[in-house]
């Protein structure tokens, strides 16, 4: 006789927290290709993260969760009504796993499974934007993802992971997202960045890393959230979680030092940008592998991860494609050679669910022969030609309807000022007035209303200007600090700022 | 009156400073400036794509003093600002027809 479905306390705290662990990738994400790109882009490339996280994670309410884990229909897609946005699942017996023999499942209520699915589809479409920095227009940005998400990312999530065709049917491995993931969006990357061409003057003009510290603080919090995004994909509180765990602990150390010594001997110094996208590299690679694989060959993979990722990233000047941020050679390449590195030292001897579950074999040095390698390898070619025409597509299909790539002007001039309005580091004490045009408040001088009432846009160095102070025009005049209440401290330099403008509003 | 400029080494201005405090010399103007000379620039190099960084980071050094005293200004400047190697930087005088003080409107000598 079955039990009552029972709600596993442990396994679901622990998905809850790894849940806001994997969230918070996505703004280390941005944080970590804010800091490589150029100061006049970041916040053009922060927003690619921070709308993935507030388009993605509606979608897959809707219908994303549905099509990725809905019933399979025919090995490509979920039952895109299992799920659809409108249900709820509040029920004893909504559990994720559960069946007629086993109605607990893994004891985790759907919600809690679909939340730790929905940043897993977050992460994945916002890796993809480093690849086109500078020159995307912010709509075709929202549309490509869109349309990625729902062509691409939610049927893949279901052939890996839903029971279709890659995980249910060709017994191919991928523990947290090496296929699914990371191949997949750096199939996309590179299909983007072919299709809206180089940024203007790449390569000849340099376009280094405009601020590295925020670079290495993008790294630790993906570090950080990757922990979540491995070990929580065990899905359960068990021993493979903690292998998990520890696999990519040690994949990604060996693999900041793999990087760094190719560093060392190829361009003479070690740097720090090396060192964080060295643990990138690391825990891309060990993704798919945390759960299958012994520590030692998690070690040996993120040395060779990190190593053959160093020099792979030099690959866009040789073959002359502009893959800003290098998602092609640190995702595209990293996901690979973990995906492959199942085929190679997978091992039911760690976790039973190699053979019991997923039906795969061991890896080549475990006695299984060429056998898991070849569907390792089939596995990351369906994802990638699947992945690189559907973003090749989608690309040429928004460039020629709304437009895609921005025009030259504009992306000369800088992207943050003309997409957004706004400009990241405002560190000039003369920045200048302008600032209550935006307010609707005016100046002495433009008392007529040409402002924006009359529906134009202020010139952009004004309004790049406007930030800081439009929010709080009243406390400058009175001569006071700006109130704390706004939550936030007037910074010196726009305080003054304020205090002069404002007094010429008084007067 | 005359205007010394000096573009000098970030580390020197201290001592630049120092050495004009102690001719008398009543104000100066700093400004942070990039550029080069025969020194030229250095190479950094990210995810092995080196980029050749030609401006230097520079101190630019103003001071309008009473012609009489141009020399020693000069001198003091270029003792202080000079480490012997490549890179130490150019001082040079040009002429100033008028100084006003803002807050008294005092002018010429009188100003400085």
């Amino acid at each position: 006789m079955p039990e009552a479905p029972t709600i596993d306390g442990a396994n679901t705290v622990w998905l809850l927290v790894s849940t806001a662990l994997v969230l918070l990738m996505t703004p280390g994400l941005a944080l970590f290709y804010g800091g490589l790109n150029r100061a006049r882009g970041v916040l053009n490339m922060m927003m690619m993260s921070f709308s993935a996280i507030g388009l993605i994670s509606v979608l897959w309410w809707f219908y994303g969760f549905s099509v990725a884990f809905g019933a399979d229909v025919n090995g490509l897609w979920g039952d895109p009504g299992a799920y659809l946005g409108t249900g709820t699942f509040l029920a004893e017996t909504d559990l994720w796993g559960a069946t007629a023999e086993d109605p607990s499942g893994i004891g985790v209520p759907l919600y809690v499974f679909m939340a730790f699915q929905m940043v897993f589809a977050v992460i994945t479409v916002a890796l993809i934007s480093g690849a086109i920095s500078d020159r995307a227009r912010f709509g075709g940005w929202l549309l490509f993802a869109f349309g990625w998400a729902t062509l691409v990312y939610f049927p893949v999530a279901h052939w890996v992971w839903g029971g279709g065709i890659i995980g249910g049917d060709l017994h191919a491995l991928d523990f947290a997202g090496g296929t699914a993931v990371h191949v997949n969006a750096g199939a996309a990357a590179l299909a983007v960045a072919l299709v809206l061409g180089r940024r203007l003057g790449w390569p000849r003009e340099g376009m280094k890393p405009h601020n590295v510290p925020l670079v290495a603080l993008g790294a630790g919090l993906l570090w950080f959230g990757w922990f979540g995004f491995n070990a929580g994909s065990e899905l359960t509180v068990d021993a493979v979680a903690g292998l998990a765990f520890v696999n990519t602990q040690l994949a990604t150390a060996a693999a900041v030092l793999g990087w760094l010594a190719v560093e060392w001997v190829k361009d003479g110094r070690p740097t720090l940008v090396g060192a964080s996208s060295g643990a990138v590299a690391g825990l891309v690679a060990i993704t798919p592998a945390c759960g299958f694989v012994a520590p030692w060959a998690a070690v040996l993979l993120g040395v060779v991860a990190g190593a053959v990722c160093a020099l792979a990233v030099g690959l866009k000047y040789r073959l002359g494609y502009d893959d800003s941020l290098d998602v092609v050679g640190v995702h595209f390449v990293g996901g690979w050679i973990g995906s492959l590195w199942l085929g190679l030292f997978a091992t039911n001897s760690v976790n039973g669910a190699i053979g019991d579950v997923v039906g795969a074999s061991d890896g080549l040095f475990y006695g299984g022969g060429l056998t898991q390698l070849g569907r390792q390898a089939l596995a990351g070619l369906i994802v990638t030609a699947w992945s690189f025409a559907v973003a090749w597509l989608l690309a040429v299909a928004i460039e020629k309807t709304i437009g895609f790539r921005l025009k030259p002007e504009a992306e000369a001039g800088g992207i943050d000022i003309a997409e957004h309005a706004e400009s990241a580091y405002d560190l000039s004490p003369a920045g200048g007035g302008g600032a209550f045009a935006l307010a609707g408040i005016g100046t002495p001088g433009d008392a007529a209303g040409a402002g924006p009432a009359s529906g134009e846009r202020a010139a952009p160095a004004s309004e790049e200007r406007a930030a800081p102070v439009s929010g709080e025009p009243a406390a400058p005049v009175s001569g006071e600090r700006a109130e704390p209440a706004s939550g936030e401290r007037a910074v010196p330099a726009s305080g003054e700022r304020a205090r002069s403008v404002g007094t010429k509003v008084a007067g | 009156m005359k205007l010394v400029t000096a573009v000098i080494k970030p580390n020197q201005l201290d001592a630049v400073k120092e050495a004009l405090h102690a001719l008398g010399v009543a104000g100066l103007t700093v400004s942070e400036v990039q550029g080069y000379g025969r020194q030229k620039g250095h190479t950094e190099v990210y995810r092995g794509a080196e980029y050749t960084v030609e401006f230097l980071p520079k101190i630019r050094v103003e001071v309008v003093t009473d012609e009489a005293d141009v020399e020693k200004v000069v001198d003091a400047i270029v003792g202080a600002a000079r480490t012997g190697r490549i890179g130490d930087g150019k001082v040079w005088v040009t002429g100033v027809e008028a100084v006003v003080r803002v807050r008294t409107g005092e002018r010429g000598l009188d100003a400085l």
